[in-house]
């Protein structure tokens, strides 16, 4: 927009201003409450008599002599166990994350300098994948694994989500190959590179903003999904999103309820993270499929 | 190289086979009566076990489609033919668990997507009339409700709302009413969940306005400008057009997240007053009566239900490419 009409009218940039404001407050408040009220006992966080208890923690002091408490934590992360939950999900991402990456460049690199044009039907697979319920597939996948007696193990859980992922990731990295002028390896193999070495000594270096941002897509199927985990997995090796749901089926005593509170903060903070670090690749990634889809 | 495609094309394909393999199970019971019996006497070691689970009969010919759980034809043309009103008809459909929740998916997909399309275009036009340096944060701060899991999200929201929760309380104070849960009423938890959607997704759709913003050619809002139009009219007649491949592309993407919706049921705990597709799916899954037969046709018609949508899409796609070739 031209910068000398952004002054001209005030009440419509007061008004944008405090759209995107009360945007904020949506977006983000209920985070900023939850991870307040996590640090509280249930009587406060979900406190009948007036709100303000939440902020200020009354019921807290009477219970625990402090304005803030870790107990939630302390009963989710030690007597429920959570950290074993964490420890799984940790597997289970990097696992995904690691191999779907490593079939996703070398398949993505051979894909767009094989010559033939793959990417219609990469996309048209990667479009079925994104289209359909994960929990049609999981229906489909249950009656095999429980005759071959892999149910319920991390491994398959990590085998499923990299083949939902597959077609998804080899799509991006193959675009994103597609961007390196051929000439590059081209070069690199007239110089006497065999085409292995020119793939580990041209392509690697430069490949990196396209690996980092499709492994945090791969990254955030995995972290995020509920469908697949929470029925391929047995209940003794969850991981944290199933695990949370759990939370919910169980009693709900004084207390209980603040331990899933205190899981669910854990469970965003790395999301948190994420997000301060690797904004822009998110944001690219983002908008890469909707310039080139 | 052909061992670079074939591996992950080949993952892909023998996950895709499993699916398959459902699919022609479903095929089997698809068949006249006489032949599936010989198919079932044929192939009885690999469900041995899961007949026991499933005692209802995995090979129930076309009966798992036609059931009341399913399509449900007889009770159709039973509510088709007692009902007097058209009314009667369909709160007499909807008491069928199929079309309850197919309902449901398609009221949630059909507001979601249009809600989440215009607020997004909206905050990012009130984004880009930011100064430079808060910019960055705020972008931040919108992308956390997407990107945040799914479930943890709706438990964000269902413990605000709760009756004892931030909003769940003011509401009950608000309206004098120390009864009013939105628990307890199958609107207001249908609007619950619907507001949660639009919370969810309204950030890539911002998202991808707000990037599209940034490429729309300045010397057409300056003509415009100089040809007298109004704030309003470059957004309606320049803006809104130039985004028009965006906004299909978030619509689709919509349509997609919206037919699949499935975690906030499960965070909201609601699924006595709301259920979808997925949900349907999941329940027959879930515990220890493990229906796979029924799972297995609301999966197949969900498929095709998705299919349906999809492919004015898919032709699309197709002629582009076609045409890029050329």
């Amino acid at each position: 927009m031209a910068s000398s009409f952004k002054n001209k009218a005030p009440l419509l940039t007061w008004f944008a201003t405090s759209m995107v404001v009360l945007w904020l407050l949506i977006a983000i408040g209920p985070f900023i409450w939850t991870v307040w009220g996590s640090f509280k006992v249930q009587g406060d966080f979900f406190s009948k008599a007036d709100w303000r208890n939440a902020i200020y923690g009354v019921m807290t002091i009477v219970e625990t002599g402090d304005s803030f408490t870790g107990n939630g934590y302390h009963g989710a992360w030690i007597e429920e166990e959570f950290w074993f939950n964490v420890l799984n999900t940790t597997v289970v991402v990097f696992f995904t994350v690691t191999i779907s990456l490593t079939m996703g460049t070398l398949g993505g690199y051979a894909l767009a300098r094989s010559g033939f044009r793959y990417a219609f039907w990469l996309l048209i697979l990667a479009l079925i994948f994104r289209a359909m319920p994960h929990i049609t597939l999981v229906s489909g996948y249950l009656l095999p694994f429980f005759e071959w007696n892999v149910w319920g193990k991390l491994s398959t859980t990590i085998v499923v989500l990299v083949a939902i992922n597959q077609p998804f990731t080899l799509w991006m990295l193959h675009s994103f190959f597609l961007n390196i002028p051929k000439d590059m390896d081209e070069s690199a193999m007239v110089d006497g590179c065999t085409r292995f070495q020119a793939f580990r000594h041209v392509i690697i270096p430069v490949m990196w903003p396209g690996v980092i941002t499709t492994g945090l897509f791969s990254f955030l199927l995995a972290y995020n999904d509920f469908a697949i985990t929470s029925m391929l997995l047995s209940s003794e090796n969850q991981t944290m999103v199933p695990r949370i749901a759990s939370f919910l089926g169980s009693v709900r005593e004084q207390g209980n309820v603040m331990f899933a509170v205190a899981a669910v903060v854990s469970a965003i903070v790395p999301l948190f993270f994420l997000v301060l670090f690797f904004q822009r690749q998110i944001v690219s990634g983002l908008t890469a499929g909707a310039v080139k889809g | 190289m052909v061992l670079f495609i074939a591996l992950p094309i080949a993952s892909v394909v023998v996950q895709s086979l499993f699916v398959q393999h459902e699919q022609v199970m479903i095929e089997v019971e698809n068949c006249g009566p006489f032949k599936c019996e010989t198919v079932i006497q044929a192939d009885p070691d690999a469900t041995a076990a899961l007949r026991q689970s499933a005692p209802l009969g995995k090979y129930n010919a076309l009966k798992t489609y036609t059931n009341r759980n399913h399509l449900a034809f007889d009770e159709l043309s039973n509510i088709w033919s007692t009902s007097k009103t058209l009314f009667g008809f369909v709160s007499g459909v909807y008491n069928l668990p199929f079309y309850k929740a197919l309902f449901f998916t398609l009221t949630y997909t059909f507001l979601v997507a249009p809600s989440v399309l215009i607020l997004g275009l909206f905050i990012a036009l009130g984004v880009n009339r930011l100064p430079q340096i808060v910019k960055g944060p705020t972008i931040f701060a919108s992308l956390l409700p997407m990107i945040v899991t799914p479930l943890i999200g709706s438990l964000i929201l269902f413990w605000m709302v709760d009756a004892d929760g931030i909003i769940g309380a003011t509401l009950q104070l608000i309206f004098d009413n120390p009864d009013l849960s939105l628990k307890a009423s199958a609107p207001l938890t249908w609007i619950m969940l619907i507001i949660y959607g639009i919370w969810h997704s309204t950030p890539f759709a911002f998202v991808v306005f707000y990037a599209g913003l940034q490429t729309v050619p300045s010397d057409t809002l300056e003509a415009a400008q100089i040809d007298g139009a109004s704030r309003w009219q470059r957004v309606r007649f320049v803006i809104v057009p130039y985004m028009m491949p965006l906004a299909i592309f978030i619509l689709l993407m919509q349509l997609m997240d919206g037919l699949r919706v499935f975690e906030p049921i499960v965070g909201f705990s609601a699924s006595a007053k709301a259920t979808s597709l997925s949900w349907i799916i999941f329940n027959d899954l879930f515990g220890n009566a493990k229906l796979y037969g029924s799972a297995a046709a609301t999966s197949m018609l969900t498929i095709i239900f998705v299919c349906i949508i999809l492919t004015p899409v898919l032709i699309r796609t197709w002629r582009d490419f076609n045409r890029k070739g050329i």
